[in-house]
């Protein structure tokens, strides 16, 4: 046999079918190896949360039109990754967001305004890391899978019981921290999950052109670690699936990846244009697979959810965004002395004088004003 | 008691682990081999493999899990086995090590150290050799420290572990030998302080690392020609004690400043223009740069001519326009 066919057969062999899935885009229920379906009550909570979170991410990209913020990337399309991930987390448990996991942080509990902090542009970070146990959001890509790693060996070393979960996307896959990170956390037992959201673009470039991995959970292989996949647009069994492996995690499991299959519905950012290199009409197939319309339909069947629940949550949720909203439209005046606060636990000389000097410029400047 | 260079740094290690639990050290060959140049000679088997460890071969890697450790409770001191070996760890240093401090507005500061072993004049093949110092002081937020000898290579590694922020600990690697006659423990000056190490009336001689010992040795050669000058080691590029080295040139009214790095776009210019804007009217000459060649680092058998020696020292003192930019050797003399 040729070593080339040895491959393909390889290849095949590697269990990754299809992502895992317990509610099926059309509202049924479905099943998936290891995964049990939550309980009603559980369900409504998911639902609640998923309708919040999707409120949200239109808010803020409506409020990016407004000027209101600097730029967004949205997550429309993505909230069932991000709500169900987020909500496998335990309150001791540290997650390590990017800068499209602005409805991962709503959904930890941060502020709003706290959390829009770096789109908003008032500062870099907006919330306290240790309070929330959530790193700043990281813009260069992968980077932050090294810190949780880092974080979550720290705190085998101390005895905690802590897992991390750290996000990414497809196209961070190439960056070489993205397997660094998953090599140093299988060598060393970390207890971390890499979540990785395949929306399928690195803001223009295709999956197909990133990698010829089959799925992104077979680079898992590589390193030793388990590699898993899960349906992206079910909140469902992405909270399951991430709960597990961070229940693993925890107890001395080791890493895992996760490869959520999902779709970005918007553009890049607020500045990108998707027109530009996403075929017409593709985008609308996966309306098909809208991650609050199965979980509504799943439930409405079950008799769960009626009119009157529905109303409900959607106006605590108009009641959220408004609230946010107004938040946001209030003028924030970030004050310049503080630039320089922040560099080392003392200024330096030169950073006093660098002060003393803006502050005469500002002084002057307001002389001159009319 | 007679120590190297790498004992001293050994030893301070050592003190350092022993007397704070959360200090770990990792790397590339640091376990089990003790470093390439020994440095972490025995810290594992003192204190075990969760305190002193080696890594997958991955600067990056080392350098980015040390930034979640010491968001955690670590105080990590990493390895870079050799300068050039750190540029793939440059995105972390800079773009987070760096920076954490100030995005997150003081909720994290990184109390981490990065040894970086680096410079030439030890024979080493291409990539080995590196003055890499300007990349990391060009960058807000670093410390960055380079230790001369002995026992500032003890006192100030061990006050580098203690900062709360993070420092690029230089080492000169070719003084990595050197002895001098010290007892450890001790404390030195504080880090972030220039000393003078040769006081002298002519010439402000600026140096670290290695250079400094160079810039010694001209100052000894000098005397035979007249001339005395005042050799001062910075010690810490980021930040600069500027007073205490316009101090200096304000009394000698003239300066070098000596790196091993290439001189175009080097520490040195920052030191030129930063003393001549402080001490501009004490001057008598134009502060000028002894630095490498502006050439990619050379092999092993062509570095003499890169390395500023005890001759382009000596030489640049002489082009400091003692006579109205007449360069000769009476002309020299006749300044004082």
């Amino acid at each position: 046999m040729a070593l080339t066919t040895h491959l393909a057969g390889l290849l095949e062999v590697v269990p990754f079918g299809e992502p895992a899935c317990l509610i099926a885009p059309d509202g049924s229920a479905s099943k998936a190896e290891g995964l049990e379906m939550p309980g009603d009550g559980e369900l409504i909570e998911l639902y609640r949360r998923l309708v919040t979170a999707r409120r949200f991410d239109r808010l803020a990209t409506t409020l990016t039109r407004q000027g209101r913020l600097a730029v967004y990337p949205s997550a429309d399309g993505q909230e069932a990754c991000q709500v169900g991930a987020v909500l496998a987390l335990g309150p001791q448990d540290w997650m390590f967001p990017t800068y499209r996991e602005t409805v991962a942080l709503v959904t930890r509990g941060i502020p709003a305004v706290e959390a829009l902090s770096l789109l908003r542009g008032d500062w870099h970070c907006g919330y306290d890391p240790v309070k929330w146990r959530t790193a700043p959001q990281c813009t260069p890509l992968a980077t932050q899978a090294l810190h949780a790693v880092g974080l979550g060996f720290a705190a085998r070393l101390k005895g905690e019981v802590t897992a991390v979960l750290v996000f990414l996307g497809d196209g961070a896959t190439s960056e070489g921290d993205a397997n660094i990170a998953m090599n140093f956390a299988a060598v060393y037992d970390v207890p971390v999950v890499f979540f990785i959201q395949n929306n399928q673009y690195a803001i223009s470039v295709p999956l197909s052109k990133q990698t010829r991995s089959p799925t992104l959970a077979h680079r898992a292989l590589g390193y030793g670690i388990g590699g898993y996949r899960v349906d992206g647009n079910d909140v469902v069994a992405v909270r399951e699936m991430v709960s597990q492996l961070l229940d693993e995690a925890r107890n001395g499991g080791g890493p895992a990846v996760v490869e959520a299959v999902t779709y970005r519905m918007e553009a890049h950012t607020n500045a990108d244009d998707a027109g530009r290199y996403r075929p017409a009409g593709e985008a609308r197939s996966w309306v098909e697979r809208d991650p609050l319309a199965r979980i509504e339909a799943y439930l409405t069947g079950r008799g769960v959810l009626d009119q009157a629940l529905r109303d409900d949550i959607a106006a605590a949720a108009a009641r959220f965004a408004s609230s946010v909203r107004e938040t946001l439209n209030t003028d924030v005046v970030p004050d310049p002395a503080s630039l320089f606060d922040h560099v080392y636990s003392r200024p330096t000389p030169l950073l006093v004088a660098e002060a003393a000097l803006l502050a005469e410029e500002i002084g002057l400047a307001g002389e001159e004003a009319p | 008691m007679s120590v190297t260079m790498a004992e001293a740094l050994n030893r301070a290690l050592h003190d350092a682990m022993a007397e704070d639990d959360t200090v770990l050290v990792f790397g590339e060959d640091v376990g089990q081999l003790g470093g390439v140049f020994r440095v972490t000679d025995g810290l594992t088997a003192d204190f075990g493999e969760q305190r002193c460890f080696d890594t997958p071969l991955a600067e990056s890697g080392i350098v980015g899990t040390a930034v979640g450790m010491a968001m955690h409770g670590f105080r990590p001191v990493v390895e870079m086995q050799f300068d050039a070996f750190a540029y793939p760890a440059f995105e972390q240093i800079t773009s987070h090590v760096a920076k954490l401090r100030n995005r997150t507005r003081s909720c994290l500061s990184l109390p981490l150290v990065i040894r970086i072993p680096y410079g030439g004049g030890i024979g080493g093949v291409e990539h080995h050799s590196d003055s890499s110092e300007a990349y990391y002081v060009h960058t807000p937020g670093l410390t960055v420290l380079v230790p001369a000898g002995a026992a500032d290579a003890y006192s100030m590694l061990r006050e580098a572990i203690e900062m709360p922020d993070p420092v690029v600990f230089f080492e000169p690697k070719r003084r990595y030998w050197a002895k001098a006659d010290v007892e450890l423990p001790l404390r030195t000056e504080p880090a972030t302080r220039a000393v003078v190490r040769r006081p002298g009336a002519d010439v402000t001689v600026i140096a670290y690392g290695a250079m400094v010992d160079t810039a010694l040795e001209a100052a000894a050669a000098g005397v035979s020609e007249g001339l005395d000058l005042e050799v001062v080691d910075l010690r810490s590029l980021s930040p600069f004690d500027a007073e205490t080295v316009a101090e200096s040139v304000r009394r000698t009214g003239r300066a070098i400043v000596v790196h091993e790095a290439s001189t175009f776009g080097g520490f040195g210019a920052e030191v030129a223009a930063r003393l001549t804007e402080m001490c501009f009217h004490h001057l008598e000459a134009p502060i000028l740069r002894v630095g490498g060649l502006d050439i990619p680092y050379p092999p092993p058998m062509l570095e003499e001519y890169h390395l500023p020696s005890v001759d382009r020292i000596l030489d640049a003192v002489d082009a400091l326009q003692w006579d109205d930019g007449a360069v000769t050797e009476p002309a020299r003399g006749a300044a004082r």
